[in-house]
């Protein structure tokens, strides 16, 4: 990864706009950690949800415009928030490296030259945190600790699967314990936590989706957990949005606060990231004002 | 002057449909050297060995070219029809125009030329070849039985019953192997100690038997009649002569810890006896599990209790050398850790447990005292899934093979769960019920219907905890329907696999392995009982995963074929192997290390003096790897020489 | 239904047109169902993931050409990464997903998100990814 920590840096266009509070966390948590943190000048969408077609690249160019992009600003690799952009890019740069090359077809077909070289190397800001930050680095910066929340990492499937873009153990993921340790918070390890929550099905067929909103909600509530912590708006969505539907069926589940897991560290550390935008339901969000207020916590604005 | 004889094989129509035999008898005729060319419909039968016998007499051929199918089919058919015509076996070669040549081709043109270019070879190999005869070697009478499962004291009780002396060499504390583990047996339901435990008396008691327990064979030297062996025995800190099992040094002994005998669901002391039918019935401390270390002696209670005197802190690993004209190989197997299978929890889950945990369970004499209980909290399990398949015949993440005895001692499970607890309830997720042996198919059906257990067609996904119970998540393909349980206790059907150390034992033994790390067989149909080293016999499911059925009948016949071998006081070796010229040989020593069994030594030569390479022609198999190293080309393989090879090639091409 | 193999049965075309799709090994699969024991949308499908394999393997075109679970497949890869032969199921499920779209079956529904247009981005762009050609 890149020296002196200096990291190029991939938004994504949901951090743009629903999930604003997200890059402005990271990028107040980054800041605090010394890590610089460069935007690509030009980016277009990663295309969302990786296409399966093996035949058809036309879905895969919106990823290979960003990677020849970040080619182009001299970058080697490319660090992402959002679990699906991360995945999608990932995935798409795997058409490269892997035996079955696409990289000809694609070149070819953009009519570039030298067209892209393959070489860019992906990865999620967790695993940055993971291989260059120690824990202690982030203990040293916690103002307000979270002694005794229990904090549920949520996983999903956009870090985890298919295997060849794992950010860690598809079956037992932790990359998230030791950075919610050392914010002072009980790491609750729910079974159901590299579950899937249902994605894009949202749109479509909301009645299963709401489904799998209840049952994972419900097993980290059982599990003892207070909130639970992600990476992907489109988890968050599902999981925070639809606790109201899921509460027309299941009145009984209780309404479970749903952070991006920077946002849980960037109020641990004390630091303001707020935006003013959230798209959080109301209950949710007074759930979540329950949760132990900290005195250094700054500004607990409205809820939009 | 050369006599050459030619036959020419049709092997019905195999050689004959894309190679002309006619024709190329007609061209092999006029061959330098040839006086005789035939062909014949099927020289291997025996008016055709008798028409080359005649032939090699009446014609006074003195070198003989069979062009027929590969010598490892049919090479010792022809040398003993040399040998009836009073020609040297060695001085009659065989061409391979079948396997690859006829059956490889399509069009009879190519076939043929083909064909005629492998006669042109062999017939220039055979004209640098030289007569060569068998040697000798003497046969110790006495066998080296590894492992004490069912499989080693069956085979070591049928050697010793024949007579001859086996040492039977068991890494554990006690005989006995995974059997002695087993509640009842599928499919007759046998108590498994009430079967096992005589033959592990009897076998310690036989006065051919040297058992030697605790102990793991470190060093094997030597080849077939003649392996020199050395064994560790490790110190059990408890003198086998003076200990008479009473037991007084347990109670005191404050160190408790997991039994591996009741696969870590019970406890024992640091002093103890695996199980209360052990073989030897002699106590051992585990020296790494007891306080006293061997710097500090800091704990004497099991000392001060021994009546007997028989503890002793300063016992130290000794090491016994012997000598065995052949080995039987009966190390068992293991399960596959339950921690491989992320999905299934890792081994995170207390109450989700494998087969073996399972059997101590159903055990009389485990734990539980035969009550089925959840590890957790003891409580009596009301929902029990067992999942079959689970590292088995999965390529990508476990092992591609089918553990074999799964779906019997699962269905096996079930039924004796449910004989336990009766008004409680088992679910068999299966994706294919193999039950190919005697009484076994009945066995399954009868527990399907008369326990009435549902059998669910699919593989389970994922189980996790909620709360205090497992949730199984699973499918029923039959009916089309996902199925979810929330079960008391899984079982896993856990992959069998080759026991640990089998690989190291592999080395040390020069033998090999399959993919799996299972011993090989030197011929899956027809040598399955023998590994690809001369002597040396496999036995149980150190070969392959098997039941107990299977497993004697292998040991007993393992041992018949040890005991073929040790009914002879010489056997006979094959004289192609490989020789030193010592006036070209410089000394380097590169053969030394070149040779994968040993067989070459740096000596001094009788004439003069100078370190040069000397061939053991008992440990040589022929392999001819030295002689394509040497440097100075003074190791010459007889049989192949290099002549030969060359002779060989400049006639094909 | 009845399904006849044998001569009259079409060469097993759109078996190899989804293997050509996917690039995926139909024939490796040996039905254990794991995919369908662990796939979180299976509640709602008409025929659970390894029988959608199984209907290809029978070359059972009109079986798959109206099935509609593969649109509740969410492309998480529970199954890919749990199958024992190392078979992608997500991408047979997007093989058929495209050979219904090319024969017209796109889904028309209309996204959810008109209710109430709170849809994040990542949200709608996917459905359109996924349920568009
Ligand atoms: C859960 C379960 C239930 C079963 N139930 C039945 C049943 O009901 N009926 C049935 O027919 N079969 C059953 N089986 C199969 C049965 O256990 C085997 O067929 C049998 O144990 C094989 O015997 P073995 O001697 O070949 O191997 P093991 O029993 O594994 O014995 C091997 C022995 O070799 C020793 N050893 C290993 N390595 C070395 C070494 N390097 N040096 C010295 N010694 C070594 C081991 O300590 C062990 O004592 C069951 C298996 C399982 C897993
Ligand atoms: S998990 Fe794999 S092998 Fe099993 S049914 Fe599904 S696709 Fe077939
Ligand atoms: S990828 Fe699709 S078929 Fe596979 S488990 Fe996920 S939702 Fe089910």
């Amino acid at each position: 990864m890149s020296e002196g920590f200096r990291v190029a840096y991939f938004p994504g266009c949901t951090l743009k706009t629903d999930a604003r509070d997200f890059e402005s966390s990271a990028l107040a948590v980054a800041r605090a950690l010394g890590i610089e943190v460069a935007e690509l000048s030009r980016w277009n969408c990663c295309g969302t949800v990786y296409s399966l077609d093996a035949v058809n690249l036309m879905p895969r160019l919106a990823s290979v415009h960003n990677l020849i992009r970040a080619e182009e600003e001299g970058f080697s690799e490319i660090m992402t928030l959002c679990s699906m952009c991360y995945n999608t890019l990932k995935q798409t740069n795997n058409l490269f490296t892997s035996k079955n090359n696409g990289l000809a077809a694609i070149n070819d077909f953009l009519c570039l030259k030298p067209g892209y070289s393959g070489r860019v190397k992906i990865y999620h800001f967790l695993e940055f945190l993971r291989e260059k930050i120690r824990p202690e680095q982030v203990k040293n910066l916690v103002v307000s600790p979270l002694d005794g929340v229990a904090v549920a990492p949520y996983y999903g499937c956009l870090l985890l699967r298919p295997k060849e873009i794992a950010i860690d153990d598809p079956e037992k993921p932790e990359i998230l314990t030791p950075i919610l340790s050392a914010l002072g918070a009980k790491v609750i390890d729910f079974p159901l936590n590299n579950e899937c929550c249902g994605a894009y099905q949202t749109a479509m067929h909301q009645e299963a989706v709401v489904r799998r909103t209840y049952r994972i909600i419900n097993s980290a509530q059982s599990e003892g957990a207070d909130m639970i912590a992600v990476s992907c708006p489109l988890c968050h969505y599902n999981l925070s949005a639809l606790q109201g539907l899921v509460r027309s069926t299941h009145p009984g589940l209780k309404a479970m606060p749903i952070l991006y897991f920077t946002e849980v560290m960037a109020r641990a550390m004390g630091l303001d990231y707020r935006t003013g935008v959230r798209v959080i339901p109301q209950d949710v969000a007074a759930a979540e004002a329950r949760l132990r207020p900290s005195p250094n916590d700054p500004g607990r604005e409205a809820v939009k | 002057m050369t006599r050459l004889g030619v036959f020419i094989c049709h092997c019905g129509k195999n050689i004959a449909r894309t190679v002309d035999t006619e024709a190329l008898r007609e061209k092999a005729a006029t061959l330098p050297h040839v006086v005789l060319a035939k062909d014949y419909l099927y020289l291997c039968s025996k008016p055709g060995q008798t028409m080359i016998a005649d032939d090699i007499r009446e014609h006074h051929l003195d070198r003989v070219l069979v062009a027929a199918c590969s010598p490892r089919l049919h090479g010792k058919t022809f040398a003993q029809t040399a040998q009836r015509a009073g020609l040297n076996p060695y001085l009659l070669d065989m061409a391979n125009i079948r396997e690859q040549c006829s059956w490889v081709h399509i069009d009879g043109a190519e076939g043929t030329e083909k064909a005629f270019s492998i006669i042109k070879g062999g017939l220039g190999r055979l004209l640098y070849a030289e007569p060569l005869e068998p040697f000798q070697s003497p046969v110790t009478k006495r066998v080296l039985v590894i492992g004490g499962g069912i499989a080693g004291i069956q085979a070591a009780l049928d050697i010793a019953n024949s007579g001859y002396e086996v040492y039977l060499v068991e890494k554990l504390p006690s005989l006995g192997g995974h059997m002695a583990q087993l509640g009842e047996t599928f499919p007759t339901l046998d108590c498994s100690s009430c079967i096992l435990t005589p033959k592990m008396v009897e076998v310690s008691q036989n006065e051919h038997v040297h058992l030697l327990s605790y102990s793991e064979v470190t060093g094997i030297e030597g080849n077939i009649g003649q392996f020199q062996v050395t064994v560790r025995l490790r110190p059990r800190y408890v003198d086998e002569t003076l200990c008479t099992g009473c037991g007084d040094c347990v109670p005191t002994c404050p160190v408790v810890v997991p039994n591996e005998f009741d696969q870590g669901l019970g406890a024992r002391k640091a002093v103890y006896l695996p199980f209360p039918q052990a073989v030897p019935a002699v106590y051992t401390i585990d020296w790494d599990a007891c306080l006293n270390t061997d710097k500090l002696i800091i704990c004497e209670n099991c000392y001060k209790n021994c009546e007997a005197g028989a503890i002793n802190f300063l016992m130290e690993p000794q090491e016994k050398m012997f000598e065995v004209g052949a080995v039987v190989l009966a190390t068992g197997y293991e399960l596959m850790p339950v921690a491989h299978i992320g999905e299934y929890g890792g081994d995170g889950y207390e109450d989700v447990i494998d087969g073996l945990q399972f059997e101590r369970m159903l055990s009389a004499s485990g734990p539980t005292g035969g009550v089925v209980r959840r590890p957790s909290d003891g409580r009596i399990p009301q929902n029990v899934v067992f999942v079959q398949c689970s590292g088995s015949r999965d390529p990508e993440h476990g092992i591609p093979y089918c553990s074999k005895v799964c779906c019997m001692y699962t269905a096996k499970h079930a039924l004796l769960y449910k004989h336990a607890v009766p008004d409680g309830q088992a679910y068999v997720f299966y994706i294919d019920i193999r039950a190919a042996g005697k009484g076994h198919e009945e066995f399954v059906q009868k527990v399907m219907s008369e326990e009435r257990i549902l059998y669910l067609r699919g593989k389970v996904s994922k189980i996790f905890k909620s709360g205090a119970k497992l949730v199984v998540w699973g499918a029923d393909t039959l009916s089309g329907r996902q199925v979810e349980i929330e079960a008391d206790l899984v079982v896993l059907a856990m992959a069998v696999i080759p026991s640990s150390g089998s690989q190291k034992l592999a080395r040390t033994l020069h033998i090999a392995s399959d993919l799996s790390g299972f011993f090989s067989e030197a011929h899956p149909k027809l040598r399955p009982l023998e590994s690809n080293t001369d002597g040396i016999f496999l036995a149980g499911a150190a070969q392959f995963a098997k039941d107990i059925t299977d497993t004697v009948s292998q040991a007993t016949g393992a041992a018949g074929k040890a005991l073929s071998l040790l009914a002879n006081d010489f056997i006979k070796l094959e004289p192609t192997i490989s020789g030193v010229e010592e006036g070209l040989c410089r000394g380097c020593g590169l053969c030394v290390s070149i040779c994968p069994f040993g067989a070459v030594k740096m000596l001094p030569s009788t004439r003069t003096g100078a370190m040069v390479a000397g061939i053991n022609p008992i440990l040589c198999k022929g392999c001819g790897l030295c002689a394509a190293g040497c440097l100075s080309g003074a190791i010459t393989l007889k049989g192949s020489s290099f002549k030969q090879i060359f002779a060989q090639l400049e006639e094909m091409v | 239904m009845k399904i006849i193999l044998g001569n009259s049965h079409p060469q097993s075309l759109f078996a190899q047109r989804i293997e050509a799709l996917s690039r995926q090994k139909l024939f490796a699969c040996y039905q254990c169902g794991k995919c369908s024991s662990g796939c979180p949308m299976a509640e709602s499908m008409d025929l659970l993931p390894n029988r959608v394999i199984r209907e290809a393997q029978l070359n059972n075109e009109p079986a798959l050409m109206s099935c509609r679970a593969v649109w509740f497949c969410s492309s998480c890869f529970a199954c890919a990464v749990r199958c024992p032969k190392g078979i992608d199921i997500a991408r047979i499920m997007e093989a058929v997903r495209t050979l219904q779209m090319m024969d017209g079956k796109s889904i028309t529904e209309k996204p959810s998100c008109e209710d109430n247009g709170t849809l994040p981005q990542i949200a709608l762009i996917s459905h359109f990814r996924k349920f568009n050609m």
